[in-house]
């Protein structure tokens, strides 16, 4: 795998190049049908989520969304969900409970967004509840974070039994750019704050904040094949758990910290 | 604070000049300015809730100080723990013994079992006292523990908050605590116990997208601000100002976030009732 600096890494998180999430929802699944609405009164673009076909096994699939022309990119606040986001997430995932569906998450977000909006429609207890009614969900949830996955917004989908990273991904709990800014009252430094804040995959796996690492090649084709391999072997080991072994199993996984 | 300012040779100021060193004379932290109404305070007269007269803001008190008025007894949990510092953080140490020295707490967390008049209840105060009393591992362990002892020991849990978020020094993993304290709420809650939130400014990011949004009772002191995001964060991304009140407690209110606010006087008698009322079980 590649030798790449952290700096480099955020580079790469972050580009134009980057799959979509369009993409993996077209190809990784066979079918997929949109569900929309979080059933508060909104309707948040820059989560889309539904039920698809893997496999031939009915799966649960929640993306956050960044837009392709400049006015999704607007609506979905460059991929920074709202509250409503994460609600809508909540409900399909509470649906996914009901049937007894897997879940799978995809995750390409700086954060959850910040803005007046969000605050009034309470951007903190919309996460706070994913957090606290996820872990009582006993069906298998897998995320993959596909570019950045940023702080809080990104931990509300990355709550469940496994989180693994495409090569070039971030996770962090904020920007290199905040960091420094927070840190050193200097956001130019975010260089060096990249370096020391162990955001890379590798840095991750190895402190055990991740299950793995997937290998991201630029053919955009062969990226979807190596989900596929590693989603649906996963999936298969979750699925021989018991109901209580995957709860117990995903509380010690964060229990550790 | 400084008393007169000098700027013309006027007859009134002649007089003040007549005692130059009263600046000196006088210590810095003899007056108090409301942030919330402006109003001059001397500070002997805060008393021990450090509470506006005028407007009930409450100004940051330490945890120990806010235990000395909450409770009626008070058995400390895990006051040794200690950080990893996994990121080996330039200078981490150090600011984490300023912060010990000051607070006299071991993180920024305060938790124990405590009575409140004739009712028991797990609880825990937050410092901001302790780098913003932000949530890193230790805290973050602290938490947990206290939510686990409570679901052991079939009781309800208060948490007081106040954090400026995560604890950037200790990255990745002071985030990983989010999850951590939001499975113990989760077995708490799931025991059936009572798990209530006295919200106190400031409490903002992580904490707020975890265990402050938590609670089945959610309470907050006037004036608090609460939040997801820093002020400065939204107005850069909203290129304009915001309102003043955006995060305050009564806009939280307004919004369905919140249960009620408490002044800091009152707090004492209301949790005494809640823990009576609210988590009383069905015959």
């Amino acid at each position: 795998m590649s030798e790449k600096t952290a700096v480099e890494i955020v580079k790469a998180a972050r580009s134009e190049e980057k799959i979509t999430s369009a993409e993996i929802l077209t190809q990784l699944f066979s079918d997929f049908i949109e569900l929309h609405g979080d059933r508060s009164g909104t309707d948040d673009p820059a989560i889309k989520g539904g039920i698809a076909d893997f496999h031939g096994q009915a799966v649960t699939v929640i993306t956050t969304d960044r837009g392709q022309s400049i006015e999704e990119r607007m609506a979905c606040h460059f991929g920074c969900p709202e509250p409503g986001g994460y609600r809508k997430s909540l409900r399909l995932i509470k649906q996914a409970q009901k049937f007894g569906r897997p879940v799978f998450c995809f995750v390409n977000t700086p954060g959850a967004y910040p803005g007046q909006s969000a605050e009034e429609n309470g951007q903190g207890s919309a996460i706070a509840q994913n957090l606290l009614e996820i872990s009582k969900l006993a069906i298998p949830i897998i995320t993959v974070v596909f570019g950045e996955g940023g702080s809080g917004g990104a931990l509300a989908l990355a709550c469940g039994d496994e989180v693994w990273m495409l090569e070039n991904s971030t996770y962090s709990i904020l920007s290199p750019e905040g960091f420094a800014s927070i840190l050193w009252k200097d956001s130019s430094r975010a260089a060096e704050a990249a370096e020391i804040m162990q955001l890379t995959p590798q840095a991750l796996k190895k402190q055990g904040v991740i299950e793995g690492i997937i290998a991201e090649p630029t053919d955009h084709q062969a990226v979807i094949a190596n989900l596929d391999a590693v989603l649906t072997r996963e999936l298969a080991a979750l699925q021989k758990l018991t109901p209580a072994e995957l709860l117990q199993h995903r509380q010690q996984r964060f229990r550790k910290f | 604070m400084k008393l007169y300012v000098q700027k013309k040779n006027t007859l009134s100021e002649r007089h003040v000049k007549a005692d130059q060193k009263a600046d000196a004379k006088v210590p810095d932290d003899l007056l108090r300015k409301c942030p919330q109404c402006g109003l001059t305070i001397m500070s002997r007269q805060l008393g021990c809730y450090a509470e506006c007269p005028q407007c009930h803001y409450g100004f940051r008190i330490g945890a120990r100080q806010r235990l000395a008025w909450l409770t009626d007894e008070f058995d400390e949990l895990d006051m040794d723990l200690q950080t990893k510092d996994p990121l080996a953080f330039p200078g981490y140490q150090d600011k984490l013994k300023n912060a010990q020295n000051k607070t006299q707490l071991n993180d920024a967390v305060l938790t124990g079992v405590a009575r409140i008049g004739d009712q028991q209840a797990a609880l825990g105060i937050m410092d901001p006292g302790f780098i913003m009393g932000s949530l890193g591992t230790v805290a973050g362990e602290k938490i947990t523990r206290l939510f686990e002892h409570a679901t052991q020991h079939r009781l309800p849990v208060i948490m007081v908050t106040a954090s400026g978020g995560a604890r950037m020094q200790e990255g990745i993993h002071s985030l990983m605590q989010m999850a951590k304290i939001s499975n113990a709420v989760a077995a708490h809650d799931q025991a059936g116990l009572l798990y209530a939130v006295v919200l106190t400014g400031p409490t903002t990011g992580g904490v707020t997208a975890s265990f402050a949004m938590q609670g089945d009772i959610t309470l907050a002191e006037p004036h608090a601000l609460v939040g997801f995001a820093g002020r400065r964060v939204i107005e850069q991304t909203m290129h304009q100002k915001i309102p003043n009140d955006l995060q305050a407690a009564e806009n939280l209110l307004r919004h369905g976030f919140i249960d009620a606010i408490v002044k800091r006087t009152d707090e004492k008698a209301m949790l005494e009732r809640l823990l009576k009322l609210g988590g009383a079980m069905r015959v």
